[in-house]
């Protein structure tokens, strides 16, 4: 199975004709990803990579169905881009773009709510269901199938963990980056309650860090579920005061410390790997694999 | 991005939330002017981007002109906290009958603005017992509607109908209505006092959204970064000054704290957190590991998983400043894997460079460099 995304399901690249957007069709069509449309207002009838370009996205989904997309445009447009696509019915959208203002995630994320999809980002990777389908800009070589589901909040430190997990035969079912951002559309708890009902997730991997309380609130559903999780928080090193490049990754006040996120996994049940390179190991200690 | 009390007061008053009268000084005599023009008692206020400055002697109650000169004069040679006090806020002395509590700010779980108020004002909002703070979310579909106004005052114990339950139903709604517009991620009135029958904000503290300063463009520019992390942040890059001695680089604030707290469990110390990721080019990268190289660190650590991150960018930046300085004043260690990773081990190798695979032995040969 893997979740959110698979084989069968159909890609739009918003902003396709930018230089970051075609590197990256190019890349997700090499990954195996079923692009069957680009958008980009005023450039319509185009192609990058083969991929038609339409000028709107309802334009696109007259000529095809589109599953989900993957939006690539610069910050001041991207809750037009991301609205645009949400509207026009897309249940998937996966959003890239870094500095978005956060009142427009906050409507981003409450339409998305409204129309009943799921919005990754912004500011995420993006997400890979191993083999199948990637939406967004991890290296391809690491990405291979396999049975562990991973979420994350962080992108570069998610590649260099899934790259552990492969160099040590564990592929993935699905790889959810949620995105690094305050506003984000889903939590730890959405995507472990889909790996929790997925078959082919037999253990998961939380990849989160200082600040905010969601491995927190993660913890607590963990202590019902039947698989196992195996946990990484970055920022152990951080001091308080410093917000170390995410908006959300700070210690404020005591709160949102990094013992205190391993002492909740711990106690729900979770073994947290203190270096990235030692979680494969862990996972499959709890798997009870060689 | 902070803005100074008296630039959040000046945002308050063209709003329509009342504030003490006076204005900003950089000089004594302005000072003595402006509390010439209150005729009464006034105080005066160091502008700077902390807290504590009552406890630091930086706010003074002067009675006269003369004296309102001699205050600023002592007040504007402050260092507060690091900070140097660059002008000061001269207002009239309001009589203050109570003193209470309002904020806006974003509340990252829940993805909405959040109100937070208390009918006790002055104090820290985290020293307060948690049953005198009142919450209540903004839908962003909704926004601020007159009923949250209300139902926030009635709970702080106010008359709807009363003076002052009706100006500060005026005052919450205005506060989200700035945040909106301005892209605030937190305006604060504390305190907001009663002064006789007035409502007024004898406190601002606004930070606006640094994402969303390409359309706020009648803020006024507050530089709050050391001159590093200004270098940095004009890179569009993210950086934070440690005081270890192992400068580092790395694509991504999670592989980046990763990295820091993998020197560190080795037992090596970070100079610094810079994230370089998001698709920094060559010429940006290039640019940061100069900055780098200012803190005159004993050895330099390059740790990159190319995503949108091109290697071939990130080996080129190497060999521009290696090539430039004639060779790197320190240790440089460099781990390169993800996209375009051979261009970029061919790029390092034509300058002696040798790529590392893996993060922790790339981490523990830079340990053992600077040693």
């Amino acid at each position: 199975m893997a979740i959110i995304i698979d084989e069968n399901t159909n890609v739009l690249v918003m902003g396709i004709t930018g230089r970051q957007a075609s590197f990256h069709t190019k890349q997700m069509l090499a990954y195996g990803t079923k692009i069957v449309a680009g958008c980009t207002p005023g450039k319509g009838g185009q192609e990058v990579e083969g991929i038609p370009v339409y000028n709107t996205v309802r334009e696109a989904c007259e000529k095809h169905r589109i599953d989900a997309s993957v939006i690539f445009v610069p910050a001041p447009g991207t809750k037009d881009a991301a609205i645009e696509n949400l509207e026009a019915g897309v249940k998937v959208v996966v959003i890239i773009t870094e500095g978005v203002p956060v009142y427009d995630e906050i409507d981003i994320v409450a339409y998305a709510k409204r129309k009943g999809a799921y919005v990754l980002g912004p500011n995420t990777f993006g997400i890979v269901s191993g083999g199948k389908c990637k939406m967004g800009i991890p290296p391809n070589q690491y990405f291979v199938e396999g049975d562990i589901g991973v979420v994350a909040r962080s992108g570069t430190l998610t590649y260099e963990i899934v790259g552990n997990l492969t160099a040590n035969g564990l592929g993935q079912s699905t790889v959810v980056g949620m995105g690094g951002d305050r506003a984000v559309g889903l939590t730890f708890v959405d995507v472990l309650e889909m790996f929790e009902k997925d078959d082919q997730t037999k253990a998961v991997v939380l990849i989160g860090e200082i600040g905010g309380n969601s491995e927190e609130i993660a913890s607590e559903y963990i202590k019902d579920m039947t698989k196992p999780v195996v946990a990484f928080i970055a920022g152990k090193s951080a001091p308080p005061g410093k917000r170390m490049g995410h908006a959300g990754a700070i210690i404020e006040r005591g709160k949102g410390t990094y013992q205190g996120k391993v002492d909740a996994l711990n106690a729900a049940g979770a073994k947290v790997a203190p270096l990235p390179y030692q979680v494969p190991a862990l996972i499959k200690e709890a798997l009870g694999r060689e | 991005m902070k803005l100074f009390e008296y630039m959040g007061k000046e945002l308050f008053a063209k709003y329509g939330i009342p504030t003490p009268q006076g204005r900003m000084a950089k000089t004594p005599e302005e000072a003595e002017k402006i509390a010439a023009e209150i005729g009464g008692p006034c105080v005066v206020k160091s502008q700077v981007l902390s807290g504590k400055r009552g406890k630091a002697g930086g706010i003074k109650f002067p009675n006269t002109p003369e004296e309102a000169k001699k205050a600023a004069e002592e007040v504007l040679g402050m260092t507060i906290q690091g900070l140097p006090v660059e002008c000061v806020l001269v207002e009239e002395k309001l009589k203050i009958d109570k003193e209470l509590y309002m904020s806006i700010t974003i509340d990252g779980s829940a993805k909405q603005a959040v109100m937070i108020a208390s009918a006790y004002g002055g104090m820290e909002i985290e020293a307060q017992p948690e049953e005198y703070i009142i919450k209540r979310h903004i839908d962003p579909e909704l926004g601020m509607l007159p009923f949250f106004a209300r139902d926030i005052v009635n709970r702080m114990g106010f008359g709807l109908r009363s003076e002052h339950g009706k100006q500060m139903i005026g005052i919450i709604q205005t506060l989200y209505k700035i945040c909106k517009e301005k892209d605030a991620e937190l305006v604060e009135i504390n305190p907001l006092v009663f002064s006789d029958d007035k409502v007024m904000a004898a406190d601002s503290k606004v930070t606006i959204d640094d994402d969303a300063m390409f359309r706020m463009k009648d803020i006024p520019f507050v530089d709050d970064k050391s001159p590093a992390e200004r270098a940095a942040a004009d890179l569009g890059l993210s950086f934070v000054e440690l005081e270890g001695d192992i400068a580092v680089m790395a694509n991504g604030a999670g592989i980046t704290m990763g990295t820091l707290d993998t020197l560190q469990v080795f037992g090596g110390t970070p100079r610094n957190f810079l994230d370089c990721g998001g698709g920094t080019g060559r010429e940006a990268t290039a640019k940061a590991l100069d900055i780098l190289l200012g803190l005159e660190p004993k050895g330099l650590f390059v740790n990159i998983f190319g995503g949108i991150t091109r290697c071939d960018d990130v080996a080129n930046a190497v060999k521009d400043v290696y090539e430039a300085r004639g060779g790197f004043p320190v240790p440089l260690v460099i781990r390169l894997v993800g996209t375009n990773q051979d261009a970029g081990r061919e790029i390092l190798k034509s300058i002696g460079v040798e790529a590392f695979d893996f993060m922790e032995d790339a981490a523990r040969r830079i340990i053992e460099l600077v040693k």
